[in-house]
């Protein structure tokens, strides 16, 4: 009981001194108690099924960003690891019958794989010869898939799939358990060691190889990575969805998951997910005149980058908080001296 | 025989659209991805003036080629311009704006395929080959325009000053050249471009709004196979890749839908040879 106590209490200053100090960490807080807790409020389906599939999306924006945003290599082709998790774990399940519970992370390891084979190639291609060429790899993959309709089912795609669990709330908490669970794992990668390495390679590759790191090492690990969470929300979304289809591999997904991650703001992990959650409910909430929802959803991207060419969030971030021109911590931005440090802020 | 004439529409038209987007890209460094969209939104211009006002049609392609360089300007001026430092960002404006272009169009004119008549009737035969006057027509004027381009490029004190912006902005910039003023022409030139591509082409194909997203990858990949900012190797390689997707059709008629895929194997396939591409210089890098 005595030992109970003291972790609570341990528990209740860590939130006091290090949550409750910066709102943006109370969002943060309160995104997962709200998603973890709505279900207590609403169990409408509609609902639900979008915060699934909103779920699904976020995971694929913050893997793009993984390997984008933060080491700098532009991939214009992030619905191929979509597609070949799709598509991978939907094979797995129907020709071999494996169960969801196996064939959504075996698809996830086929993603990798397609990291890795996007990646060794592209090793030598810098910025935007880079991007060019990765937006090519989704659409050689969507001619095979073509070629051979016996196996992949051609332009209806694999049909039939069983989902992971049967029962709304089981999906539901499914699906936001893993973007949660994933999302804290991205930003945990990117606040370690591991993430510093990614954030220099974006800012100066040379420099970093004089420093006597191999970048080819970590510029692959950051691809293989982005496969592997892309891979499993395509996975997801196959088994969701119930069908893996060429929609997976389209060049418009790629195109969305890069305007997603932009929107919310690069290299921040937090930004895409939190632009997926205003995004896709927003293009859902205006399917009312299905013939302007597109229209819509471009000019509301198009102004907002007019104003905030940094991102949404990233803005967002900066009115509501301001960083010590001392120690570099982030305060309130209603603070007049540094939380820490006592110094001036400007 | 019909290769080689289907190789060479396809390989003219995605000549003509690279070279505009390799130039803006070099004078700039913007990734314009509405660059075929332009293209897309010409073609309808062409088929609204000419088919649905009954003009005729050289007078009205000169208009919508006039007026879609204006959207151009324009787009570039007030969406572009302002968030130029901020890549990412100038990217997804792009995007963005070549979905609006898709969109409004889909409003406009519906998403059936539309398709208009051509300038000149008839067709000669050539070893038991139909041959178009329009195809002939079309590739005649493909060619005038590069040549008059090319003369622009490099015959012209404008050209000159393109040219040395492309290579490097900031000395350029020292030596008294009005780097926003160049790339506000430059934009107009490959707009252009974009728009006579549409001129073109209208006449031989049909057109649906989402008609601007096949010619954009093989675009880019026209681009990067020849080296980005290189006009020879974007020449050299939109016939390489035009011929490519020609042949597969011709060889393998049930597998049409690999001709895409074929064709950006073999750009990747160069690529790893040759990062650069084709044609291209290998940059020191920018720090």
């Amino acid at each position: 009981m005595g030992l109970l106590g003291f972790y609570l209490r341990k528990f209740y200053s860590l939130v006091k001194g290090e949550v409750l100090v910066l709102p943006s960490r109370i969002i943060v807080g309160l995104f997962f108690v709200i998603l973890l807790g709505l279900p207590l409020i609403s169990q409408n389906p509609y609902l639900i099924r979008i915060i699934i599939l909103t779920s699904i999306f976020a995971i694929l924006a913050a893997s793009w960003d993984l390997l984008s945003g933060f080491t700098g290599q532009m991939n214009f082709g992030q619905a191929l690891f979509f597609g070949v998790g799709a598509y991978t774990s939907a094979l797995l399940h129907i020709h071999i019958h494996i169960p969801p519970w196996g064939s959504v992370p075996l698809g996830a390891v086929a993603a990798v794989l397609a990291g890795l084979i996007v990646g060794i190639p592209c090793l030598r291609l810098k910025h935007t010869y880079l991007a060019l060429t990765t937006l090519a790899f989704p659409i050689i993959l969507m001619g095979i898939v073509f070629a051979l309709p016996d196996l992949t089912g051609g332009e209806l795609g694999i049909s039939g799939l069983q989902r992971l669990t049967n029962s709304l709330l089981g999906n539901y908490y499914l699906h936001v358990g893993t973007l949660l669970v994933l999302g804290t794992v991205m930003w945990k990668i990117t606040d370690s060691h591991t993430g510093i390495i990614f954030h220099a390679i974006r800012e100066d590759e040379l420099a970093v190889k004089a420093s006597g790191i191999n970048t080819t090492r970590y510029k692959l690990l950051a691809f293989s990575l982005s496969g592997l969470f892309a891979g499993l929300s395509g996975g997801l979304y196959a088994h969701y969805m119930r069908i893996a289809g060429p929609s997976t591999l389209e060049i418009s997904l790629s195109f969305t998951v890069v305007i997603w991650a932009i929107f919310g703001g690069v290299a921040t992990i937090y930004g895409p997910i939190a632009s997926v959650f205003i995004l896709f409910p927003l293009l859902e909430f205006i399917r009312f005149w299905p013939e302007y929802r597109t229209l819509i959803f471009a000019f509301v991207v198009l102004l907002i980058l007019l104003y905030m060419p940094e991102g949404l969030i990233t803005w967002a971030r900066d009115k509501i908080e301001k960083q010590c021109p001392r120690c570099k911590i982030r305060n309130v931005a209603t603070r007049t001296t540094c939380r820490v440090c006592t110094a001036e802020l400007d | 025989m019909n290769i080689i004439i289907a190789g060479l529409i396809t390989g003219s038209m995605l000549a003509l659209l690279s070279i505009g987007f390799s130039l803006i890209f070099g004078v700039a460094r913007i990734v314009n991805i509405a660059h075929t969209a332009f293209y897309m939104v010409a073609a309808y211009g062409i088929f609204y003036l000419s088919v649905r006002l009954g003009l005729h049609p050289i007078p009205g392609m000169l208009l919508a080629v006039a007026a879609i360089t204006l959207l151009g300007l324009l787009a570039y001026k007030f969406l572009i311009d302002p968030i130029r430092e901020h890549e990412g960002a100038v990217l997804i404006a792009t995007i963005a704006l070549a979905m609006i272009f898709q969109e409004v169009t889909l409003l406009i004119f519906t998403g059936d395929y539309l398709s208009m008549v051509s300038l000149i009737k008839g067709f000669f035969t050539l070893g038991g080959v139909k041959i178009f006057y329009q195809q002939l027509l079309s590739f005649g004027v493909v060619l005038l325009i590069m040549l008059v381009l090319w003369f622009l490029l490099m015959k012209t004190k404008l050209g000159l000053a393109i040219r040395s912006i492309a290579e490097d902005r900031e000395v350029a910039n020292l030596m008294g050249m009005n780097e926003s003023r160049l790339a506000m022409i430059t934009m107009g030139i490959s707009v252009a471009l974009a728009g006579f591509t549409g001129a073109v082409i209208a006449p031989l194909t049909v057109l649906s709004p989402y008609m601007w997203m096949e010619p954009l990858i093989m675009m880019m990949a026209v681009v990067v196979l020849g080296g980005l900012g290189s006009i020879k190797g974007s020449f050299v390689a939109a016939y390489i890749l035009g011929f490519t997707e020609a042949l597969v059709v011709f060889l393998i008629p049930k597998g049409a839908f690999l001709k895409g895929s074929v064709a950006l194997s073999i750009m990747i396939l160069v690529l790893l040879l040759r990062p650069e591409g084709l044609f291209g210089i290998a940059f020191e890098e920018e720090r």
